[in-house]
């Protein structure tokens, strides 16, 4: 039984239909990250999900209870804004007691829950500052206490870690999930950068223009990718997006019949010949041959002209070229390879997810 | 920005600060000098006005002329000095900016987080009602505060500076709510905090400096009307401005140039007295009101 | 991401439920409500009742007789009118032209870095704080033929100094600008002077590195870089060149004569003193029509440039 339903959403602002129809569910405890480009809806949707944009038709329900029409303050979430949204009037203590305060919560009650939080978060010594007495980091940590300290039935977040720098992101990143996983609080993230939703997600939807691409775990979005344009969103370096030729039971790449990888037939059994096929193949699978999986069944060695080196520090990004495809490929960090060079390339096609070229489809 | 441009030479950059410097100062020069003629030939006596120069310094300086106009100078036929319609003044100018910078705090609140369709027509119209010349409204409001009972009086006043000062109030608030963050009031709404209580609460406690540059604006638009003024309130409940023209025009009798002054210097000492304690707020109120939009 | 997104709004709801959430929802516009109705009647209402006493035969008081056009006829007949638009024209260009000029002059020379501008500043921007009012009665003063200045200058040895403008019928129009361009360039001053400031100081700097003089910076970069302060002062002060009143009647009293009438002049004494309200009515509704033919593409643009 679903805790969070959004049932075919729609919005349309003008002409303009931000939303095409979404359908979401979540089960209680769930962390479901709306993952998208700018502009893909959504923050509207979260919007509509908190009240603040009421969609042009489509349900919400919470717990059973349909609050399409309540007033954002009735529905009984909270929310984490891009901007922490402080009020800068207020000293920390203030802010988070605001929202009980509203409902009527007396004095000594609210005292003690917003100690009992500011202790969670570890921002007691704060309290009795304002917020432009704080760090970016500290900001984010009362905007949450401010949203904890109401033990909502559904926390909303809006790309919560945009504004602070990349360190800092990626420790409350860590802190976000750790909350999640001692309070298995029901929560809906919106994020545009793909890591944040890999880590902290136990559902991605990813968006684009209004409409669902694919809703899965992390693991099924990054390995099973169900069109091309999730394929290219979800991973950085993006996947490798090679041409091929359905043939013989393998696929022809890179235009030449002289390179032939051989599918398995899961892939390729109801492929006619002659189809042309993209092969989605992620950089981490495309190697040198050191660094293979033993237990991988199908690889294919492939030699190519080296155009660009990368050391990351950890790997070694290695473009390479054949007929004019360039594919990007993860090495060990200690590989000695110039670019003019000439590589030969371990391809584990075990990865690989075929999409057809017309519909941008995953072909299973 | 400042342009300082280290390639000339030294010999040129000198020579080029000498005039700067030069300019400046005559230009300061020219700019007090009409104020220090007000006060100086406020503090003489009328036979060294006469007999003396403009630029002299007062020989035997004496507030005795301050002491008429205040007190004693003649506008029209009562001869009580400006004392009363600077009262008046006061008593129009306090009310009215009140009134007029709450409204518009709430219509700029309304304006920019509570926006409804139709909001934009709505606040071009109120801003438009900024710049029209007062003239074209002049005979029906004439009319109207006849028809109320309120020709002659600072109440009528007070109205006439409220509804005509509105668009200004608002424009100001309007922008400067414009500028602020729209998560706030949803974060506020979300916390159930309802319509007053996110004005009050958040975005009032916040606007210190727009309220600061509204009332300036207010004070002294309204202090140095001259037009409603003396189309609307003549007699005993002319404001300052219209006091201070009686005096200086009226063609009867002695005219002492040195009660005119100190009369001048009287309608000018409360905006003056804003702008050098607030004069950084004064300019922001300026711009605030020159840069529109 | 909120870029298909308009401006963000908080919407209410889509369905009110009862009568609590429907006046939650009603409540801002109860609040914009009387201000919009006081604007609504007070400005519009009496403007298009303006008009439309300029279209009757009102004369010491309003009367509602339909007379066509015959007030714009008189109206333009009045070789008064045609002085007051004159003098318009002169104080406008004179007081505008003169405003910047000074202005941009004094702004430059104040962002040299020069060390009292906190002294100096405050100094070209005092006379903006003083009532226009105020301002006629010092300058009346100042340029006294007998006492002022005239007498001051011969004092000094000029003898034959001359300088009787105020009672001059062909020059007393120039009082009213010099008294203006006192009043209003150091506030034109602040204008430029916060443009300046807000350059962005790298491009001077790549200025004098491609080899550009001072004056050529000034020219060819700062200059026009300044064009909405340029719009800006020009809109403020055309705006205040058409309404003043309270200058001329503090100053000159509209004399010698009628040599320095306004239509704002003009509008008040047929209205109030010469008993022709229609006249009256129909000068309004012309000064109406320069300032809207001014104000209303500016703040059209202004408002549209916002959106983006």
């Amino acid at each position: 039984m679903s805790f969070l339903e959004i049932k075919d959403i729609r919005k349309k602002i003008g002409s303009n239909e931000i939303l095409k129809g979404i359908n979401i569910e979540l089960e209680k405890g769930g962390f479901l990250v709306l993952v998208g480009p700018s502009g893909c809806g959504k923050s509207t949707l979260l919007n509509a999900i908190a009240g603040l944009l009421p969609p042009s038709s489509g349900d919400i329900v919470i717990d059973g209870q349909v609050v399409t029409d309540l007033h954002p303050s009735k529905r009984d979430i909270a929310m984490v804004f891009q901007s922490y949204a402080l009020y800068p009037n207020m000293t920390v203590e203030e802010n988070i007691a605001f929202a009980l305060e509203m409902r009527g919560v007396e004095k000594a009650q609210r005292e003690a829950e917003v100690k009992k939080v500011a202790k969670t978060l570890q921002i007691e010594h704060l309290l009795k500052r304002r917020p432009s007495q704080l760090s970016g980091g500290q900001r984010q940590r009362v905007a949450m206490g401010r949203a904890l300290v109401r033990q909502p039935r559904v926390f909303l977040f809006d790309e919560p870690l945009s504004n602070l720098d990349a360190k800092l992101r990626v420790e409350v990143r860590a802190e976000i999930k750790a909350l999640h996983q001692n309070t298995h609080a029901t929560i809906v993230y919106v994020t545009h950068d793909q890591i944040e939703a890999m880590t902290l997600a136990t559902k991605i939807v990813v968006l684009k223009e209004g409409q669902v691409q694919q809703v899965g775990t992390p693991a099924e979005i990054y390995n099973r990718p169900a069109n091309l344009f999730v394929a290219d969103f979800m991973g950085s370096p993006a996947m490798n997006m090679l041409k091929g030729k359905v043939s013989g039971g393998g696929i022809a790449l890179f235009g030449n019949d002289g390179i032939k990888v051989a599918m398995p037939p899961s892939v390729t059994a109801n492929l006619p010949d002659g189809k042309e096929v993209i092969l989605g193949l992620r950089p981490e699978a495309i190697t040198d041959s050191g660094l293979v999986d033993p237990k991988v069944v199908s690889v294919a060695q492939i030699e190519a002209d080296v155009t660009m080196v990368e050391p990351t520090g950890s790997d070694t990004f290695v473009t390479g070229r054949i007929d004019g495809a360039s594919f990007t490929a993860r090495t060990r960090a200690d590989l000695h390879v110039a670019p003019g060079q000439k590589f030969a390339f371990s391809f584990n096609l075990d990865k690989a997810v075929v999409f057809d070229p017309q519909t941008t489809q995953r072909i299973d | 920005m400042s342009a300082g441009n280290e390639t000339v030479s030294a010999g040129q950059a000198n020579a080029a600060r000498y005039f700067i410097y030069a300019a400046l100062i005559v230009l300061a020069v020219v700019y007090l000098l009409p104020l220090y003629v007000m006060l100086s030939t406020s503090l003489k006596s009328l036979d060294e006005i006469r007999g003396g120069d403009m630029l002299a310094l007062p020989k035997a300086p004496s507030i005795s002329a301050w002491v008429k106009a205040w007190g004693e100078a003649c506008i029209g036929v009562s001869c009580v000095g400006i004392k009363g319609y600077f009262w008046n003044s006061i008593k129009m100018v306090i009310p009215a900016v009140l009134i007029s910078t709450l409204l518009g705090a709430l219509n700029g609140y309304v304006l920019t987080k509570w926006r409804f369709p139709g909001h934009k027509i709505i606040f071009g119209m109120m801003l438009f009602a900024c710049f029209i010349p007062f003239q074209a409204v002049l005979i029906p409001m004439a009319r109207l505060l006849g028809l109320m009972g309120l020709s002659n009086s600072t109440t009528g006043l007070v109205m006439v500076h409220v509804i005509y000062g509105l668009g200004f109030t608002t424009l100001f608030f309007r922008n400067y709510y414009e500028a602020f963050p729209d998560e706030l009031v949803k974060a506020a709404m979300i916390d159930g905090a309802g319509f007053f209580r996110i004005f009050w609460r958040i975005l009032l406690p916040t606007s210190g400096p727009i309220i600061v540059v509204t009332i300036i604006y207010q004070f002294t638009n309204i202090w140095n009307d001259f037009l409603f003024g003396v189309s609307f309130a003549g007699g005993e409940a002319s404001p300052m401005t219209v006091a201070l023209n009686n005096l200086v025009s009226s063609s009867t009798g002695v005219k002492e140039y040195n009660v005119d002054m100190a009369a001048a210097i009287f309608a000018a000492l409360p905006t003056l007295f804003v702008y050098v304690v607030a004069g950084r707020y004064f300019v922001r109120g300026l711009m605030a009101g020159a840069v529109k939009g | 991401m909120t870029t298909i997104e308009p401006a963000p709004v908080i919407a209410p709801q889509r369905q009110s439920r009862g009568f609590a959430d429907g006046l939650r929802d009603a409540l801002p516009k109860i609040v914009l409500a009387p201000s919009f109705a006081v604007i609504l009647v007070f400005v519009y209402g009496f403007i298009l009742w303006t008009v439309y006493l300029s279209f009757t035969t009102s004369r010491i008081l309003p009367v509602y007789k339909w007379g066509g056009f015959d007030a714009y006829y008189r109206l333009w007949g009045q070789p008064n009118w045609y002085v007051a638009m004159q003098n318009l024209a002169i104080f406008g260009v004179l007081y505008i032209g003169i405003c910047i000029a000074i202005g941009l002059f004094l702004a430059i020379l104040m962002d040299q870095r020069i060390r009292a501008e906190g002294v100096l500043r405050p100094i070209f921007l005092y006379p903006m704080a003083l009532s226009f009012v105020v301002t006629g009665t010092a300058w009346k003063w100042f340029l006294n033929p007998g006492l002022g200045l005239e007498h001051t200058m011969q004092n000094l040895g000029w003898t034959s100094f001359k300088f009787d403008w105020l009672v001059n019928p062909n020059m007393a129009i120039y009082t009213v600008v010099i008294a203006g361009v006192w009043q209003a360039s150091g506030f034109v001053m602040a204008m430029f002077l916060a443009g300046l400031r807000g350059i962005d100081g790298e491009i001077v700097k790549a200025a004098q590195i491609d080899g550009a003089s001072t004056v050529a910076i000034y020219r060819r970069i700062i200059i026009p870089l300044l064009r909405p302060v340029f719009l800006s002062a020009f809109i403020v002060l055309a705006h205040m060149a058409i309404k003043s009143y309270d200058l001329v009647i503090a100053l000159t009293g509209g004399g010698p004569g009628n040599a320095t009438e306004l239509p704002s002049t003009f509008m008040y004494s047929y209205t109030f003193t010469r008993n022709q309200m229609n006249v009256g009515s129909a000068s309004a509704v012309m000064m109406l029509m320069g300032i809207t033919a001014i104000i209303v593409p500016y703040l059209y643009s202004e408002l549209r440039e916002r959106k983006q």
